[in-house]
């Protein structure tokens, strides 16, 4: 194994090198182009990780070899080179503009329309402003300490893995195992950094916890890997991802996200999902294939998913909620939104095993220019989910007549007393509508954003507040162009 | 390749066909290849995610002897639907002329065994066999086209209105071996021309068999069929059939299947809405008990802008009984002014019954109404109470609350005499069902 020695020694030098400054040479933090062993060593090894953590991620590469891509969704994609990716990307683009002024216009036009102040839109925009960051930093450091004294972890998965391995080893891959699918197995292996939350017993969360900060500090890569457990009677409320459009290459996206409740828990985890979906005959953009799952293990205990999906090529998403313990109750609130090629499979899981659970899916899916969506749900009800109850809502908006929307519900039920309701339609905003609205001054497109935005009602006020003025506006601008 | 790697049901030696033309030999040929290239679906495809061969695989069922046939009195007739109508006696897939009730036909109307017809005028066949049925996901439907040999040939003249139902019974009998037998039917009705067929399928509990059925049906502008099946097989039985309509513009194309017996039922029906104002009604019920298994697949194709269909599906199940509804909305990028509806509905009785629902939409065009709905639960205990606190008992309660389900969808069949009939096997059923009650 002389290469692998040669490689740590080079891990070792380049780990070196960085803690010395945030300012490194791009070609030093970067792992070799390819898939190997040895990049999952490499991995591992830069993230200084002990025994346990390297066998994990092998253990997940070697299963990774032996499975196929999934080609059961309907999403239609050229095929990945896995060889052609860095699974170890510096945090700093190579090519990024120099300054605002070179950057794309329209992509300065829709952060204005975010209301993103000018410090915020250089740092998303890849123009890397290191005081920015420096001050995001502390921002989440100071938030950090705060939560530290009441006993909340919060931070880096890489960092918990270090300084919590008891607790990583324990839940870590209990809800997603290593042979989850394809692209968890490869999140598995190769997964760079992501977030760890853990809520001690008793304890309610004083503040919504977010990434935001935390991945302009990390500039997280593809690859995040995300784990949050609520001891009993514990609640958090967490907020994932970018809410602006994260300029990027078209480019892979395989996270994977753990949720585990305990008894009288609650998590609620939010996302505003817009990255990249390349631009408007579909070139570029991200492949954002996730795997989100929560096991709802103790007894009483709550998980909701709110997610709000307008970026992305291509989505392969599915948040899931396992509900094994007695009168424990899963959530799923969606609204997708695909224009021009983009294309969504996306829905959630809802695995009933213990006695009284409880779901409920509400899903809003609205398609316009070019693009293709589908709901994909299940729903089970296995033999001891006693009274077990779901109900299952999917609306699908087109907007133009080339679009597609489509809805492939599962709904399995071996218990008598379980009881299952399912609805769907899909229709288009009706001409009365869109004329009241219009003839009250509002043009066309405003008008449509504002029906949509009714659409997504149901949706939208679970999300909190901050994130839902944010969506709002982002219904709007994922429509553009959409109409006339 | 050897024959031990073969697919089922080709491995055993394959009753020749005689005489047959050009055109045949290749359908028949490009039949083969597709269910060789498919095999026996499994539970890895897709379309048969919930129903699993299996079982069926594993029985040595033998190509169903040609000769068999069964004395009249012999007949499971109290299985099948009893209507006044013109009456049509297939034993194992073969026409019996012997128990047939033809009488004279009406002017217009023709109707034939398909070996007749592939024998004498195999033109009159040759533009419409295999036209909706050979493709790549129906290897079934293939195997029906590689083996056909009989079958039911209805033809309605442009105009014709027939006024009294065709009744179809599809008797399966071993004979002395597990025996598997591919009926193909053709139905063609042409300009206006409006008729009722009605199968009952019934079976000899003598031996396994194995009906693997393919229904091919066309409507010409403005024509009316209505279309409906008792699937009432002994325990023994498996039914796996498809029918697939092509419907023209303003025809309608009403289907009805009512599923109570055989161990495995698949009902498969497939309706391409294929001209402007076409209306198609895939509706059905089934009762399954013990360790029975009843699938019923559906695929409303809305080619055409300004077509309409309708979906209505309920079902009760008890025992260990398995059921499985997969309906599909397809509508077409150009088909604007759709409206299509799907309702599944099933009530579980019991511990250990099992029903999965798979209700899909798959919306190309925006300006459509479509919706689906499914629901499933347990008996609703305020209903039961409101009849308990009438003095009614419980069992009787059930019972009434049973039928009523069943029959929800049975009311929904629009020839009157038909409908009585099935109301008629509905109650049959369920008396027969409390009288196992009452045995236990």
């Amino acid at each position: 194994m002389a290469a692998t020695d040669t490689t740590v020694d080079t891990v070792r030098e380049v780990t070196e090198q960085y803690k010395y400054g945030f300012v490194t040479d791009i070609e030093s933090d970067m792992a070799p182009k390819g898939l190997s062993e040895d990049i999952v060593r490499f991995i591992s090894a830069k993230k200084e990780e002990p025994e346990w953590m390297l066998e994990f991620r092998l253990r997940a590469y070697r299963h990774w070899l032996t499975l196929k891509e999934p080609d059961w969704a309907k999403v239609k994609y050229p095929p990945i080179d896995y060889q052609d990716t860095y699974y170890y990307a510096a945090p700093k683009k190579k090519d990024g503009p120099a300054s605002l002024d070179e950057v794309d216009a329209d992509l300065l036009e829709t952060y204005k329309k975010l209301g993103i102040p000018i410090q915020e839109q250089e740092i998303l925009a890849g123009v890397v402003a290191v005081d920015a960051v420096f001050d995001s930093v502390s921002v989440a450091t100071t938030y950090k300490k705060k939560l530290a004294s009441m006993g909340v972890i919060f931070g880096s998965i890489s960092e918990a893995i270090k300084e919590h391995p008891e607790l990583v080893k324990k839940y870590l891959g209990s809800v997603v195992p290593y042979s989850d699918n394809y692209f968890a197995t490869l999140n598995c292996a190769v997964f760079t950094d992501g977030s760890f939350v853990f809520v001690p017993k008793g304890l309610r969360c004083p503040m919504e916890l977010s990434t935001y900060f935390r991945i302009n500090e990390k500039n997280t890569g593809q690859f995040e890997r995300t784990l949050i457990v609520c001891e009993e009677g514990a609640y958090v409320s967490y907020l994932e991802g970018c809410t602006a459009p994260q300029r990027d290459e078209n480019q892979l996206h395989a996270a994977v996200v753990e949720l585990v409740a305990l008894d009288d828990a609650e998590i609620k985890y939010s996302t505003v999902q817009n990255w990249y979906p390349g631009d408007k005959n579909g070139k570029g953009g991200i492949y954002n294939f996730v795997t989100k799952r929560a096991l709802c293990k103790g007894k009483n205990s709550k998980v909701s998913w709110t997610q709000v999906e307008t970026g992305s090529a291509v989505t392969w998403k599915y948040p899931s909620c396992i509900l094994q313990g007695d009168n424990s109750s899963g959530e799923f609130y969606s609204v997708a939104i695909t224009n021009n090629a983009q294309q969504a499979d996306t829905g959630t899981k809802m695995i009933h095993l213990g006695k009284n659970t409880r779901s409920r899916i509400i899903s809003k899916g609205i398609a316009a220019g070019k693009s293709d969506q589908t709901y994909r749900g299940l729903v089970r009800m296995q033999g001891k989910a006693e009274g077990a109850r779901n109900f299952t809502q999917c609306d699908s908006l087109l907007v133009g007549d080339k679009c597609g929307a489509h809805t492939v519900p599962y709904i399995e039920s071996r218990n008598p007393t379980a009881q299952v309701e399912h609805e769907a339609t899909t229709s288009r905003i009706s001409e009365e509508q869109l004329f009241y609205c219009m003839q009250r001054g509002l043009n066309e497109e405003s008008a449509v954003a504002l029906i949509v935005n009714g659409f997504c009602k149901e949706v939208l006020q679970t999300l909190p507040m901050e994130f839902a003025v944010e969506a709002q506006k982002l219904v709007g601008i994922s429509l553009e162009g959409s109409v006339g | 390749m050897s024959t031990t790697e073969m697919p089922p049901f080709l491995d055993a030696a394959l009753p020749v066909p005689v005489e047959e033309t050009g055109w045949l030999a290749d359908l028949r040929q490009a039949g083969l290849d597709i269910y060789k290239r498919k095999g026996l679906p499994t539970p890895k495809v897709e379309a048969w995610k919930y129903t699993n061969l299996g079982g069926l695989a594993k029985t040595e069922f033998k190509p169903a002897a040609l000769d068999v046939t069964v004395a009249a009195d012999k007949l499971p007739l109290a299985a099948a639907l009893s209507l006044d109508a013109l009456a049509l006696v297939f034993v194992n897939g073969r026409f019996d002329p012997a128990v047939s009730d033809l009488g004279a036909l009406p002017k217009g109307l023709r109707v034939e065994s398909l070996s007749k017809v592939l024998q004498a005028e195999p033109a009159l066949v040759e533009p419409l066999l295999g036209k909706l049925a050979t493709r790549e996901d129906l290897p079934l439907a293939a195997l029906n086209t590689g083996l056909l040999t009989d079958g039911l040939f209805v033809r309605l003249a442009k105009g014709v209105t027939l006024d009294k139902a065709l009744h179809v019974v599809s008797v399966a009998s071993g004979g002395s071996s597990a025996a598997a037998f591919h009926p193909r039917n053709l139905i063609v009705l042409e300009e206006g021309a409006k008729a009722t067929i009605v199968e009952s399928h019934v079976g000899l509990p003598d031996f396994p068999t194995f009906e693997n059925s393919v229904t091919e049906v066309t409507l010409g502008e403005g024509a009316e069929l209505k279309h409906y099946r008792l699937l009432n097989g002994p325990d023994t039985s498996y039914h796996v059939g498809v029918t697939l309509a092509d419907v023209a513009a303003k025809a309608r194309y009403e289907s009805f299947a009512l599923a109570i017996g055989g161990a495995l039922t698949r009902n498969e029906v497939r309706v391409v809405l294929s001209g402007e104002g076409a209306h198609g009604v895939v509706n059905g019920s089934y009762a399954v008990h013990g360790g029975q298994h009843v699938d019923n697949t559906v695929l409303v194709d809305h080619a055409v802008p300004r077509a309409t269909s309708s979906q209505l599906f309920k079902g009760v199940l008890d025992g260990t009984g398995k059921a499985v509804f997969q309906g599909k909305v397809l509508v077409r990028r150009d088909a604007q002014e759709t409206d299509a509806q799907q309702l599944h509905k099933a009530l579980l009785l019991s511990r250990g019954a099992e029903v999965d629902t798979k209700p899909e939409l798959e919306i190309y065009a925006d300006d459509v109404k479509c919706s689906h709905g499914a629901t499933v639960g347990e008996m609703d205990a305020e209903q039961l109470f409101y009849l308990m606190a009438r003095g009614i008992d419980e069992e009787t309660a059930l019972a009434l609350l049973v039928e009523a389900f069943v029959e929800d969808v049975v009311h929904e069949i629009s020839d009157e005499v038909v409908r009585e009939a099935f109301i008629r096997k509905v109650r049959d059923w369920q008396t027969g069902r409390e009288k196992a009650v009452w045995s236990e």
